[in-house]
């Protein structure tokens, strides 16, 4: 097997096939990114939402809790599919690449929601108490009060999220998009020796996520309580 | 004139009825003070006033001004004149204890921070905490923490004050420290609303003492009354229970 490993190897590591593994990890890349930033930043939204307690905003509060529940339930591959199928009915002519970050959005958020919301009720009742006393409205209260004590809850669970979704996006490769395993499976009917392709995309899939959990980990020790930064 | 007028006033844990049509009311000026058995509902009248615990029948009405607990307006006006220090002071963990009594004058009512620091360090010095500024809560006595809590609720300029068992985590030496810091506020003509165990503080600076048992005000009246001469037959037991420990 070495022999055939050590004749492929200046073949597959030839300029083109390195393009197109570059392109398809940077599709990996564009999909986690837009999936954990955009899911973040969302996932916060509907988390502050379902902490409302205005009546208007009930049906919003209602949904919130709806939207989080199903997407957390419901594999990737058939919400994938069922925004595809969503994309073509209504006619949106949208490349695939973005009809996958759709659901990575998706799906992204509404874990990352309950991830937030978990981090925010972690937080003692009473420190809610004198914020509402002393006039924060929802907002302050969680800026000034809230966040800075929950971050230390929602850092581990929301960077061992980031990290399993990673690998997770991979199911682009079924409506077409290239990323990572989908030029894997390319390359191996090119021929490539398939330990040769997918112990290199095995190393791409590592090289993206490695550097995010060490991210994950300085954020929990730089973020977490700054009580803790003190010598 | 009446500052605060409290009529019928209920509230509810779920199917508990925590109060029981409370009617009390607390002059311009004044300091009325609240005891009563462990559970009766001390806590949760001053929960209710600031509006953290929804009441279920009654009114409130500060400066003839009625409050509607429903209406997030008349919450918010309320909370700007109201400021109540919790029995379990509730100091925010993240903050050091400048910044405690910071936050709510510059984020939220938007002084300039270099007069609100000025003022709370005053106020800190004033309840004997000067040298703990830059401290964190988790670092501080139950004591400690209890008069920033106060500093706290006084940075927010309130027109009326209302405590919860102020003195009941202190050392005797303490206590006096932040009795003496309550009785020059009461000198300087702050309205309170002051809930204690401490009944020989109670009895010098109330004006009016107000006990309760079960959710429901048993009887009222100047200290002299309620401690000397109690018409009803519990507050003279609560009393004198009380008194002989
Ligand atoms: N969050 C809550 N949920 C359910 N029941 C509660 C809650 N808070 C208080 N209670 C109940 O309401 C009643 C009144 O409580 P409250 O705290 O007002 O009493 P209190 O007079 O302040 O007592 P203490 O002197 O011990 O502080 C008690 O029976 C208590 O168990
Ligand atoms: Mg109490």
């Amino acid at each position: 097997m070495w022999e055939r490993l050590i004749e492929e190897a200046p073949r597959f590591f030839g300029y083109y096939n390195l393009v197109f593994l570059g392109k398809a990890a940077l599709a990996t890349v564009a999909l986690s990114a837009l999936g954990c930033i955009i899911g973040i930043v969302l996932g916060s939204l509907v988390a502050l939402l379902r902490l409302t307690t205005r009546l208007p905003l009930a049906p919003l509060r209602w949904i919130a809790a709806l939207y989080t529940e199903i997407f957390r339930r419901v594999p990737f591959l058939v919400t994938l599919m069922l925004v595809f199928f969503a994309f073509q009915l209504s006619k949106v002519d949208l490349p695939m690449f973005w009809v996958a970050a759709v659901s990575v959005t998706l799906i992204a958020s509404a874990f990352l929601a309950e991830i937030v919301r978990a981090g925010f009720e972690s937080v003692h009742r009473n420190q809610w108490d004198a914020a509402a006393a002393m006039n924060f409205g929802l907002l302050d209260t969680v800026r000034y009060v809230v966040l800075p004590q929950a971050w230390r809850i929602i850092l581990p669970p929301a960077f061992g999220f980031f990290v399993l979704f990673i690998k997770d996006t991979a199911l682009a490769s079924q409506i077409g998009v290239i990323e990572l395993t989908f030029a894997g499976k390319v390359l191996n009917n090119k021929g490539f020796s398939a330990v040769l392709v997918f112990g290199t995309i095995l190393v791409a899939y590592f090289l993206v996520s490695w550097p995010l959990s060490r991210l994950g980990k300085h954020l929990e020790q730089r973020l977490a309580s700054p009580r803790h930064q003190r010598p | 004139m009446p500052r605060l007028v409290i009529n019928g006033l209920e509230a509810r844990y779920g199917s508990l009825k925590v109060l029981d049509g409370i009617d009390l009311d607390v002059a311009s000026g004044d300091v009325v003070g609240l005891i009563g058995p462990s559970g009766s509902g001390k806590s949760t009248i001053l929960r209710t006033l600031v509006g953290l615990t929804p009441p279920a029948a009654g009114s409130v009405e500060i400066d003839g001004e009625h409050i509607d607990y429903a209406k997030p307006g008349d919450v918010r006006r309320l909370r700007d004149r109201l400021a109540i220090v919790f029995q379990q002071y509730n100091l925010f963990q993240n903050m050091t204890v400048l910044q405690n009594v910071m936050i709510a004058p510059t984020k939220i009512k938007k002084r300039a921070a270099a007069e609100v620091r000025e003022e709370a360090v005053r106020l800190l010095a004033k309840v004997g905490l000067a040298d703990k500024l830059d401290r964190y809560p988790d670092e501080l006595s139950g004591g400690q923490q209890q008069r920033v809590a106060i500093a706290r609720a006084l940075a927010l300029r309130p027109e009326i004050l209302l405590l919860d068992e102020v003195t009941a985590a202190l050392d005797p030496e303490l206590v006096s420290e932040v009795l003496d810091t309550i009785r020059v506020l009461a000198r300087e003509g702050m309205t309170m609303l002051i809930v204690s165990h401490e009944m020989g503080f109670i009895r010098e600076v109330s004006k009016e003492v107000v006990f309760m048992d079960a959710g429901r005000v048993v009887e009222r009246g100047t200290p002299a009354k309620i401690f000397d001469a109690p018409e009803e037959a519990r507050t003279r037991d609560f009393v004198s229970k009380i008194l002989r420990h």
